[in-house]
């Protein structure tokens, strides 16, 4: 669904047209935004508040509220670390640590210098027997791999299989 | 009940010859994937006369990825953590009757070989009543659910009034599964009486309890039993319109109930005089975009209605619900028993349970024990039958210290209290809530101030901020805990703790705020001594703290690889490529992150 370089006001347009100016589909509506650019430009939050009638900071109050909107650009694959209680206690921190660190991420980044990666924590995903677990998305949504019984070790080496993957 | 026929037929198939691989998110991820397309490729190569059939999941999670043979005339075998490359030879020993490398077998038809169900502690304790046809049908074809009794259960209820329907419920005894226990038919009655010609039923699959996903496990496995409850519930409340809210993180399970009400739809369970009754109704996935409150059914309400945060109950959505209509919010599992009621009757279900809280209810048992999995059981079992029988208890050369139950909004029990019975008054005077039926098993390399903080942290990050008592409240506790994890606390802070956690608990606006302090208030009631070692002896006793704990190099296995040295942000570790390297203290900011780096485990919290 990934489209290059698109204007975030004719989209907008475009899927407001599809769901129809309904304040009740705000949430289906960034959905489907945020499935087109794979994050949520300002331009885009600012045209659908003007298209919706409804204020920006209702639409940012929305979109700041669920965890799957995203107001930054992302890399190609986004690596989920779940932070549920049961990952959480098999180790899921030291796991987020050595990703983070080998994708060269500090100061509170988490896409790293080359767009390639994004790490960051999530909540359960239900595969909790499994953990501690990672969950890789592309970023256009079409790919979705779960990683169980991860170690830091582990972590170290799904940084680079993605990377290289990313790369392809 | 099921007839031979029937039971042939979803055992065997019609060439008489079934091999089930689980395809659901659990085993996917534990690599059934792989296993699917080899044993089709097998069967193909081999000319094996067999139909590879995709199946939900058991909850047997700890065999994943698993795989059962079943042909006519031999007992079917599951076969745990199947490897492809053993494919080909399970395929043809089982075929030529050896059965000896099967994990178990459903039913026995001689003696001695591998044990029947009946006979293994993870099954023999369980009562599958909700989850009978989980791993046993293709979640995705609805002439499999038809064939086990599926939509019987609506036929019957159609032909009641609408009082009936309600007061089959009322006998039942049934509560919800969603964490509260409220009566499911009171609920219903209440919406019922609502005059209104606008009516909402909503089945509340979000999940957001981490550590519990057997909802999740239902419905990929058995979508159409939830859907066939929600449809009973919109006829005895005058609904027209159901919603299955299920969250984003959940795509499989979301997929598979869309399936669900399509077909359904196809075959008249769904739209316009419903078996010719003069019922209308239909159904509507929605995909939540994820936020932990939404569980929570005001704020799911709102997340419909495309805003967010819960508001203030009175009014109870009963009556004043989704667009301000009345609105009946069921969970999944509540539902899946509302279809399975009506299919096999009220007397089945009564069976088991106790006085107060009847049937049976899905539990997630997870952490540090052997057998991780979905467990379903009477409610009113003992904690210790779950988490030492049918778990299998703790992991070699652990301890088993405490359960966390009921999620973020629970508590733990300690180890001491296993014997405790597992229905919803019990749990709640003991400090922790039945909550979905998520069970983590915490051992002693786990530290329960750190668990105190974990959910402190994760329920403060959920917090939508509405109210104060919750917004801020958390904030304190939060602060508080890191101070004690860190050894900078005093016995005062304790006691500080215990009275914000109160006052919290009965302040806050909904019951996300309402129930938040419970880690932190039934950690303090069990293990207050481990709250007491943080600050007297600065000591974390199960180095979990990083605060709390040196790290120091083990010289056994220490190599001498300088991975250590290089991740040091202070350079507080020295050593030249080849020989030991060593820890100075007085730099050491002790941020673990050369425990992490190092490949040889060499690094030890001491
Ligand atoms: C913070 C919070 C989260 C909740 N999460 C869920 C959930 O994920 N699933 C659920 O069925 N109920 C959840 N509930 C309970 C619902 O509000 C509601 O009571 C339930 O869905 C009613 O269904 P039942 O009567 O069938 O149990 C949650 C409640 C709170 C306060
Ligand atoms: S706690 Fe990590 S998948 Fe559930």
């Amino acid at each position: 669904m990934y489209r290059g370089r698109l204007n975030p006001r004719e989209v907008v347009g475009e899927v407001v047209s599809k769901y129809g100016c309904d304040r009740g589909r705000l949430v289906q509506i960034l959905q489907e935004i945020q499935k087109t650019f794979r994050y949520l430009p300002r331009e885009s939050l600012e045209e659908v508040s003007e298209k919706l009638g409804v204020s920006l900071s209702e639409v940012l109050n929305v979109a700041t509220f669920y965890h799957q909107f995203r107001l930054e650009p992302v890399g190609r694959y986004i690596i989920y670390v779940c932070f549920g209680t049961a990952c959480y206690l098999r180790g899921a921190s030291e796991v987020y640590e050595a990703i983070r660190r080998s994708a060269g991420l500090s100061n509170g980044r988490s896409t790293t210098e080359d767009g390639l990666l994004t790490v960051e924590k999530a909540r359960c995903f239900g595969c909790c027997s499994l953990a501690p677990v990672a969950m890789v998305l592309s970023s256009d949504g079409s790919e979705r791999y779960v990683h169980g019984k991860l170690t830091p070790q582990a972590g170290r080496r799904l940084v680079f299989n993605y990377r290289s993957k990313a790369r392809e | 009940m099921l007839t031979q026929t029937s039971l042939n037929r979803i055992l065997y198939g019609s060439r008489g010859f079934r091999i089930r691989v689980p395809i659901s998110s659990c085993t996917l991820a534990a690599g059934a994937g792989e296993v699917y397309r080899k044993v089709i490729k097998v069967v193909e190569e081999h000319g094996v006369d067999a139909e590879v059939y995709r199946v939900g999941c058991t909850g047997l999670c700890f065999m994943d990825p698993w795989i059962e043979l079943a042909r006519e005339g031999l007992p079917p075998a599951i076969y745990g953590n199947v490897k492809t490359e053993q494919i080909e030879h399970i395929i043809k020993n089982y075929s030529e009757g050896d059965l000896s490398e099967a994990t178990a077998v459903r039913f026995k038809t001689g003696s001695g070989g591998p044990p029947a169900l009946e006979e293994v502690d993870f099954w023999r304790y369980q009562v599958r009543y909700v989850s009978r046809n989980c791993g046993l049908v293709d979640p995705e074809s609805i002439y499999d659910y038809i064939e086990t009794g599926g939509y019987l259960g609506l036929k019957k209820a159609l032909y009641m009034k609408q009082e009936e329907v309600i007061e089959v419920i009322k006998t039942s005894g049934l509560r919800g599964r969603g964490g509260a226990g409220f009566p499911t038919w009171l609920k219903w009655k209440i919406a019922y009486e609502q005059k209104n010609d606008v009516k909402y039923v909503i089945c509340n699959g979000d999940e957001g309890d981490p550590g519990a996903f057997m909802n999740r496990l239902l419905a990929e496995s058995d979508p159409h039993r939830v859907l066939e409850g929600l449809i009973i519930a919109g006829y005895a409340v005058g609904a027209t319109r159901g919603i299955i809210f299920v969250r984003a993180e959940k795509p499989l399970m979301a997929d598979r109930l869309e399936k669900a009400v399509e077909d359904a739809r196809k075959l008249g369970f769904l739209g316009k005089n419903i078996l010719s009754s003069n019922f209308n109704f239909d159904v509507e996935v929605y995909r939540s975009a994820g936020a932990f409150v939404c569980g929570e059914e005001t704020a799911l309400i709102a997340a419909i209605e495309g805003r967010s945060r819960p508001r203030q109950r009175p009014p109870y959505p009963a009556t004043h619900g989704l667009w301000g209509r009345p609105t009946v919010i069921n969970n999944v599992e509540t539902l899946a028993h509302v279809a399975t009621i009506f299919q096999t009757g009220v007397e089945e279900f009564v069976k088991h349970g106790t006085e107060k809280s009847r049937g049976t209810k899905m539990f997630c048992v997870t952490g540090a024990v052997k057998r991780t999995g979905v467990y379903e059981v009477p409610i009113g079992t003992k904690i210790k039958t779950l988490v030492f029988d049918l778990a299998g208890g703790s992991i070699e050369g652990r301890k088993v210290k405490a359960v966390q139950i009921g999620g973020p909004s629970g508590g733990c029990i300690p180890a001491e209290l296993m014997d405790l019975e597992m229905d919803y008054e019990s749990l709640q005077s003991y400090g922790a809530i039945m909550g979905s039926g998520g069970l983590v098993v915490i051992d002693d390399s786990n530290c329960m101030v750190d668990v105190a903080k974990f959910f402190t942290s994760f329920t403060l990050a959920e917090s939508c901020g509405k109210c104060l008592p919750c917004r801020v409240g958390m904030r304190h506790l939060s602060d508080l805990l890191e101070r004690l994890t860190s050894g900078e606390a005093s016995l005062e802070d304790i006691e500080v703790a215990q009275e914000l956690g109160e006052s919290i608990a009965r302040s806050s606006l909904c019951a996300l705020g309402g129930t938040a302090p419970n880690p932190i208030l039934s950690t303090l009631r069990y293990f207050k001594d481990e709250y007491v070692e943080h600050v007297v002896n600065r000591r974390c006793p199960a180095k979990v703290c990083a605060k709390l704990v040196k790290y120091s190099v083990d010289p056994a296995l220490c190599r001498g690889c300088t991975q250590c040295a290089r991740v040091c942000q202070v350079g507080a570790i020295s050593g030249s490529p080849g020989e030991v390297h060593r820890i100075n203290y007085d730099i050491c900011i002790k941020c673990g992150q050369c425990l992490i780096a190092c490949p040889f485990g060499a690094i030890k919290k001491v």
